[in-house]
């Protein structure tokens, strides 16, 4: 939206602000450009084995040849169904227990090292373990996303949650409010930017845990073929996997982003 | 004479720390009457605070009585800050304590209307409260408190977080506004002058822990505003007084 400038002076000052964004997006693109051409420089001209570093061109191959045998559909449907259920099941989640934890102050009190604990810990380390407990099946992976993304959530959202009753209490107090429309009322809505904060780190997070599961465990998925690849010394399809991952994954972090602009005033 | 609202006999409290225990009043006396503006005033810390909460309920007296000479009497209290939630607009907060106590009807909604409207807050109504200064901020305030219809107002150091422009025409108003609305108040302050230019007596405290040191009736003409009584020359002989009681 252009707003329409008042004076010569604000018109300048309009135009200056254009220019200075145009000139950041023009570097941004300009970066991955570079980046991208001196890699593909360096693999024609044998600055390095292409065999070890890939290049632009194979990695585009790569990800064509996948698309022709069908299978390029198959691994980003898989890991994007993992990564979309850990994400959401676990900011649910954790969401649910910062209220339990927010409705009984002593239960908070008394979980509080364990939650600290939990959330230094990890959580890829218990990797072995849900594989042993649950099998060697998707459903382990999507747990390793729910882990991942859980405690955080759990943590960022509570931490808001008490920040904002510590402010309006006496207030709601004062006007005689019960505990359900002190959190309905004040909390809640007050908290809302920080489900927002955890989103985004969470969003993060459950592609940390479903790769970490796919490469324990996984027969399908982005992270499988990293693993394959890299043991059977195919880096151009690592290479490919990582840059789908890539793409993927900003792809995630946006849509949330959108949705803060949609939610927040 | 007016008839008695309120009475506080022999109201004692004390808080326990860690440390120990402190106590914030003693054996404290006090009386409002209908329609009466009464002013608490008290070194800080002396537990002023802690009698806005007694009555209010919020707290149990350790000793002695709050009676209310009126059934189902209604309470309102302002506090310091002005508490207004930003992801209501200015109207839904006013409405707050409506809502909270489930009264929120037709009319109420219509009187926080009226009052929105009467005190020059009408075109705000759709803002966020971000937009208002803290002046206007700490107003609609006050009309979320007084939308409660309260028979006793309660006003907790209302305008300690102001700039000092802002509190002298503040304090005008929230007077003019009290008037108005026939309320009866009780303001808590450790300004002299605040409590001399708005109210008809002056219940002087001691350091903790409190008690009613003196009480100074105040007469002024009853038209006369804040700020016009802070020129009249009686307001000083009633400044000392205060002053002295305070220092004993």
């Amino acid at each position: 939206m252009r707003t329409k400038p008042v004076s010569s002076a604000h018109a300048a000052y309009l135009r200056h602000l254009r220019r200075e964004a145009r000139a950041v997006r023009l570097c941004r693109i300009g970066i991955l450009a570079g980046v991208l051409l001196l890699w593909e420089l360096g693999a024609v001209l044998h600055w390095f084995d292409p065999f070890i570093l890939s290049s632009p061109s194979r990695v585009a191959q790569t990800i064509a040849r996948l698309y022709a045998d069908g299978s390029l559909w198959l691994h980003i449907g898989t890991t994007l169904l993992e990564t979309v259920l850990g994400f959401l099941a676990g900011t649910a989640l954790g969401a649910l227990v910062a209220v339990l934890l927010w409705w009984l102050p002593r239960l908070n009190r008394i979980l509080d090292p364990y939650l600290v604990v939990l959330n230094a810990l990890p959580k890829i380390a218990l990797g072995p373990v849900l594989i042993v407990w649950i099998g060697a099946g998707m459903a382990s992976i999507v747990v390793m996303g729910i882990l991942v993304s859980l405690v955080v959530t759990t943590v960022t959202v509570l931490n808001g949650f008490l920040a904002a009753t510590d402010e309006k209490q006496l207030l709601m107090r004062t006007l005689g409010a019960t505990k359900l429309q002190i959190f309905t009322k004040v909390v809640l809505p007050a908290g809302v930017p920080d489900l927002i904060a955890a989103l985004k780190i969470s969003v993060g997070m459950s592609w940390v845990g479903v790769i970490v599961g796919e490469y324990l465990v996984s027969k399908a998925g982005l992270g499988y073929l990293i693993v394959y690849g890299g043991q059977v010394f195919k880096l151009d399809l690592v290479m490919a996997s990582v840059t789908i991952l890539c793409v993927l994954a900003a792809l995630m972090y946006y849509a949330v982003a959108f949705l803060e602009k949609k939610v927040r005033p | 004479m007016p008839s008695e609202l309120m009475t506080l006999s022999g109201v004692s409290h004390s808080f326990c720390t860690v440390a120990g225990e402190t106590a914030a009043i003693q054996n404290l006396n006090l009386t409002v009457s209908e329609g009466e503006f009464l002013a608490i005033v008290g070194p800080s810390g002396c537990g002023k605070t802690t009698v806005l909460s007694l009555i209010m309920g919020l707290m149990q007296p350790s000793a002695g009585s709050i009676r209310f000479h009126k059934p189902d009497l209604r309470l309102g209290y302002m506090l310091q800050r002005d508490h207004l939630l930003e992801h209501r607009t200015v109207e839904k907060n006013v409405l707050l304590g409506l809502e909270v106590q489930h009264r929120l009807t037709e009319q109420s909604r219509a009187l926080a209307n009226r009052l929105l409207d009467t005190y020059g807050l009408g075109e705000f109504r759709a803002y966020k409260p971000s937009q208002l200064s803290g002046g206007m901020r700490q107003k609609v305030a006050l009309i979320r408190t007084l939308a409660l219809e309260p028979d006793l107002l309660l006003l907790d150091e209302p305008f300690s977080a102001l700039d000092y422009q802002t509190r002298l025409n503040l304090s005008d108003e929230v007077y003019r506004i009290i008037r108005g609305e026939r309320k009866t108040a009780i303001l808590v302050t450790h300004d002299i002058s605040e409590a001399a230019s708005m109210a008809d007596r002056v219940a002087v405290f001691s350091a903790r822990p409190a008690t009613v040191r003196d009480t100074i009736p105040i007469r002024f003409p009853a038209e006369l505003s804040p700020l016009e009584r802070r020129r009249q020359p009686d307001f000083t002989v009633y400044f000392d007084r205060i002053w002295e009681a305070l220092h004993i």
